[in-house]
């Protein structure tokens, strides 16, 4: 195979990678989610869904 | 600084808040943007129900926030005191607690209300009356 074609089809393929990983993370933030942060510096994610995000997430909404 | 001009420099300089309550250490509302009490009751209502349900959850919660679609919901604990604060969808998240909590700690406390104590005279007046 000429190396121009192989260059092309690894340009084409890195450039679907990195589409579909923003597609993703765009998608991701666009989650409900609450984060907590902790006194000592740590953080808790919980997406729709959980337990944690089921009990806070409707407050949040009577809010906005 | 007071409450309403440290609120005022926040939303001028965060653009993405919207209502902003801060909760005093006795647990009444010591300022707001919000006109309307009842709105400020309600916001102050929600921030403290969100951090007792997050400390159910997670014991040593120092500041939250709920994102949902419609905005974000942030509470700030200092101590004993509180700011909430509603935001735009996707805000800057670590801007919104910077903001928030410079905020917080430019809002002086209120300082405690003297104590009154009789003064002896008075006292000694008092007795030798009864």
């Amino acid at each position: 195979m000429p190396p121009r074609k192989v260059v092309t089809g690894l340009l084409l393929a890195a450039g679907s990678l990195a589409g579909s990983v923003l597609v993703r993370r765009r998608a991701a933030r666009r989650q409900e989610r609450i984060d907590l942060y902790a006194n000592d510096g740590s953080m808790h994610s919980f997406g729709e869904g959980t337990v944690e995000a089921d009990r806070l997430l409707p407050i949040a909404h009577e809010l906005l | 600084m007071d409450a309403a001009q440290a609120i005022a420099d926040l939303t001028e300089i965060s653009p993405q808040v919207r209502k902003v309550v801060v909760i005093g250490s006795d647990g009444a509302p010591a300022g707001s943007n919000l006109a309307d009490d009842g709105a400020v009751g309600r916001l102050a209502d929600g921030a403290r129900r969100l951090v007792e349900a997050a400390e159910a959850l997670r014991p040593g919660v120092a500041q939250l926030e709920a994102a949902t679609l419609a905005g974000s919901v942030f509470v700030v604990r200092d101590g004993e005191r509180l700011i909430a604060a509603t935001t735009t969808p996707e805000p800057t998240v670590g801007l919104v607690f910077y903001d928030l909590k410079t905020c917080l700690r430019a809002i002086e406390e209120a300082p405690p209300k003297p104590v009154r104590r009789r003064s002896p005279a008075k006292k000694n007046a008092d007795d030798a009356a009864s």
